[in-house]
């Protein structure tokens, strides 16, 4: 089998990278998806606030998931489902398997990565206390209770005021649960400011910032947890601790990339997002594999994965088009404040007009700045009035001004408090 | 009436199940919860120790030592995993070194084959990452690691396809001395039994004592342990323990045979004989004494954390053998390390002992070899097309982190005392034992665990009984 474009995934950062390649005159793709359905984890994430920049309304999860469904059909894009990808290799073999075709074998001209992200386990954390059923993810507790129909427990204590942490405490509400407490470790919480108040102000559930789960407890089944609150080092403030009688944990704790496949292929990764190191077109370091989604790094909003796969589809286009072109790179800094920025990498010569910088800081700041330099001259100096961890922010540079100055070696994005 | 009644399905009633499976007894083993290896058996290092360690003519140091020698064929006749990796034991201290040059002398007496002091540059070639502060280590080459859930699976295995019989979710409550033998009443029945072997693990001396005026006391020693990304699991490539101090018996860090890094175990007695949580405390301890022996331990790639309990008895060695004044009564008392080294030659003794005293004539065709499960992480390309085309499902990937398929888990359901619950599925197929553990794959086990046992997905278990994973339907309370 031999696709100019094959692409591994097919949630929402596959299906746009597919109709965005098929948009730029690529013919032969394919999309590898592992579940049963196009979608990704839009199809449990049943709620509303989807879509609102991409199509100017509020759509559902699977609503939002579906308009790219169709356009894949009519766009006569070939996907195969229930098919997992096992390896690919440095020339752009991608090897996978499923039921119909057994173990097979596809060369590819580019490969876009979308394999999207994991939710942290209780393991990573170390929770101390008993292994008992009912300790689950958030996002496993959303696909039992939204696409199977089964309650996962009756009585909750959520850690972790992630997006889907405080999505879920909604959700266990509305189907019948009581949602006692959302446990949040740091001083803020790591979702939407929007989410904190439509999940948890609007159904009276409590969050407590700087609050860990210190034990589980119940030998079979949890029977309940401890919280306590936290020092400024996050450990356990003796003498605080409260005890939660519930049968149900359910953890948000953080998301991961999925680059057990990236890292196979040996590409740069940055260890801050966990995802590979990519340039203004979200190629990795190895030339024709682009990445976008939260492969790449998490997002809050599918809206943004979108115009990321969008612009990524469209890249590796470029590629196969031959029109991409070798040339020096500007490297992306980010620093006091910024923790990372996507793309690393700016050359001038494939970027579009204007490229988007997507970054996050590493904590809450109130009317401050954020800047950018290029070199040493400031060139943006722009006021926020409060940027926190939980909410992903850009920069957008224009191609003329990066041109405009002779030279330019680095651009820095920091955080200005004054 | 059956002629032998094992207590506990653990490794070490799974072994002697095995070995008097060769036998023409009716032999049933009994096990409290709804599968095999859920005690001290599923929480323990993995480790096959060549056996330098016990003191020597100890029961422990002549068992671990034949134990560790007929491993490598056992895992060959009942295919489960298991690896010849080498044992190292870290001295820090130059005025340690006797010790260690003691501990060495103590192996050669044992019988251990190879040993050998180790100093210089070559304590870096056998492990790279150890720390600077190592003076000297003691080398023991026979050192290896194994499966502890599919050693004590496949021995349960083999011995339920030798006419072994098994009752689980049967609970020992009462054993009353009967003309024959004894009589156990249990939570399913009441049963008559001319041999008793009391296999009960951290429970050894409540049997034990329900029968015999000589009386054991088994405390409960519980162990913390880490398991580790396999991104890591390279980190080395030896079982390398530290060396005894007036601090403490130290932690050992150790791949896994299956390519993980485990580190652990601490030592604390406990009352408790159910109490296996895991403790902040605990944790942070074994991570610290982790890093004596590599101060790079990669301690930010945990993926799970476990806490496992040894049966302690006070006479500090296996009791192994009938109580002296319970005729018929046998004990394997005080299992603890190392005990899954030894398990498979505690089997062969115990089943002499009971040989001696039913005089049973041997099977005719005893079953000596068991096939293992597919295991499709490792399989060739070849194979792997070859199993898609005998059994679809094997194409259907369910656990992504450890690449376990639908196949597999089928498997795993259908086999002789085949999986029950999700850590059943979990111990034989390793779904769900990933770097997810089992955020994506709980759903779709689920599923299939309750089609193929025709159950409701509600009656789905983590681990049998009340370890239910589903309460209700949505809105059902509303």
């Amino acid at each position: 089998m031999k696709y100019d474009i094959v692409i591994v995934g097919g949630g929402p950062a596959g299906l746009a990278a597919a109709t965005s390649a098929k948009e730029n005159g690529i013919d032969r793709i394919l999309i590898l998806e592992r579940d049963h359905e196009l979608g990704g984890i839009l199809n449990q994430c049943i709620h509303n606030g989807f879509g609102l920049h991409t199509f100017k309304e509020e759509l559902t999860g699977p609503e939002y998931a579906e308009r790219f469904i169709e356009k894949i059909k009519a766009l006569n894009i070939e996907y195969k489902l229930n098919t997992m990808v096992l390896d690919i290799s440095k020339d752009k073999k991608v090897t996978a398997l499923n039921k119909e075709d057994g173990l097979f074998e596809i060369e590819a001209g580019s490969i876009i990565l979308a394999m999207g992200c994991r939710e942290r386990s209780r393991g990573a954390l170390n929770i101390p206390g008993y292994r008992p059923a009912g300790v689950y993810s958030a996002g496993t507790a959303q696909r039992f209770v939204n696409i199977e129909g089964y309650m996962p427990g009756k009585e909750v204590v959520i850690l972790g005021s992630g997006d889907i942490g405080l999505i879920m405490a909604r959700r266990m509400t509305l189907e019948g649960a009581k949602v006692k407490v959302v446990a949040e470790l740091m001083p803020y919480s790591g979702g939407l400011k929007r989410n904190i108040v439509q999940c948890l102000d609007d159904f009276g559930i409590p969050l407590k910032l700087s609050h860990t789960v210190t034990k589980i407890h119940g030998k079979e089944r949890v029977t309940g947890v401890t919280l306590a609150q936290v020092d400024e080092n996050r450990k356990p403030i003796e003498g605080t601790e409260e005890y939660y009688s519930c049968d149900t944990l359910l953890l948000s704790v953080g998301l991961i990339p999925e680059n057990e496949l990236t890292n196979n292929l040996d590409v740069k990764m940055v260890p801050v997002t966990s995802g590979p190191e990519v340039n203004e077109s979200l190629e990795t370091s190895m030339e024709g594999v682009f990445a976008c989604g939260n492969v790449l790094h998490v997002h809050d909003l599918v809206d943004y994965v979108t115009e990321e796969a969008v612009a990524a589809g469209k890249n590796a286009a470029k590629y196969i088009h031959g029109e991409y072109k070798k040339g020096t790179y500007i490297e992306l800094v980010g620093c006091d404040g910024v923790r990372y920025t996507v793309p690393k990498y700016i050359n001038p010569d494939n970027m579009e007009d204007v490229v988007t910088v997507r970054f996050r800081v590493g904590d809450v700041y109130k009317d401050s700045y954020v800047s950018v330099s290029f070199d040493e001259k400031e060139v943006i100096h722009r006021k926020k009035r409060v940027l926190a961890p939980g909410e992903m922010e850009d920069v957008k540079l224009k191609k003329e001004d990066i041109l405009a100055q002779s030279d330019l070696k680095k651009i820095t994005i920091r955080i200005k408090e004054d | 009436m059956y002629d032998v009644m094992i207590i506990g399905a653990g490794v070490i009633g799974s072994s002697v199940a095995r070995e008097l499976s060769r036998f023409q007894l009716k032999t049933c083993v009994l096990e409290r919860e709804v599968d095999v290896c859920e005690g001290t058996s599923k929480a323990n290092s993995g480790i096959v120790h060549s056996g330098f360690d016990a003191k020597p003519n100890s029961l422990k140091a002549k068992l671990n030592v034949k134990g560790s020698k007929m491993m490598e064929q056992l895992s060959k006749d009942l295919d489960f995993p298991y690896r010849k990796n080498g044992s190292i034991v870290l001295c820090f201290h130059e005025e340690d070194m006797d010790k260690l040059e003691a501990l060495c002398e103590q192996g050669k007496k044992n019988g251990v084959d190879g040993i050998r002091i180790v100093k210089g540059e070559e304590m870096k070639q056998l492990e790279p990452n150890i720390s600077d502060e190592v003076v000297g280590l003691l080398y023991a080459p026979t050192g290896g690691i194994v499966c502890p859930f599919n050693l004590t699976i496949a021995m349960a295995e083999n011995a339920n396809v030798n006419g072994v019989e098994f009752k689980f979710d049967c609970e020992v409550e009462h054993i009353e001395k009967i003309e024959e033998g004894y009589k156990l009443k249990t939570s399913q029945g009441d049963y008559e039994t001319k041999v008793i072997v009391n296999a009960a693990g951290v429970y050894g001396d409540v049997f034990n004592n329900m029968v015999s005026k000589r009386k054991l006391s088994i405390t409960p020693r519980k162990g913390e342990y880490c398991l580790l990304d396999k991104k890591v699991g390279t980190f080395v490539n030896k079982t390398v323990f530290q060396l005894p101090t007036k601090l403490g018996k130290g932690v050992l860090i150790t791949p896994t045979v299956h390519g993980n890094l485990l580190i652990g175990p601490n030592a604390n007695d406990i009352d408790d004989k159910e109490n296996v949580e895991t403790t902040s405390e605990g944790i942070t301890d074994i991570i610290e004494k982790a890093k004596l022996s590599s101060g790079k331990v990669p301690a930010n790639q945990v993926i799970t954390s476990f806490a496992g309990l040894r049966a302690h008895e006070a006479g500090d060695d296996f009791v192994i053998g009938e109580a002296v004044d319970a005729k018929g009564f046998f004990n394997a008392v005080g299992i603890e390390s190392p005990g899954l080294s030894s398990a498979p030659a505690i089997g062969v003794m115990m089943a002499q002992l009971v040989e001696e005293y039913l005089l049973p004539p041997k099977k005719k065709h005893f079953i000596a070899t068991r096939k293992g499960m597919v295991d499709l992480a490792h399989a060739s390309k070849e194979e792997i097309a070859e199993l898609v085309k005998k059994r679809p499902e094997y194409g259907t990937v369910v656990c992504r982190c450890e690449m376990v398929t639908e196949g597999e888990i089928i498997d795993a359901i259908q086999r002789p005392l085949g999986a029950k619950t999700m850590d059943g599925v979990k111990r034989r197929t390793r779904a769900g034992m990933g770097r997810c553990q089992a955020g994506f794959c709980t759903p779709k086990t689920m599923e299939i665990l309750a089609r193929e046992l025709h159950l409701s997905p509600f009656d789905i278990t983590k681990s049998g009984k009340d370890a239910t994973l589903l309460v209700g339907y949505d809105k059902e309370d509303l």
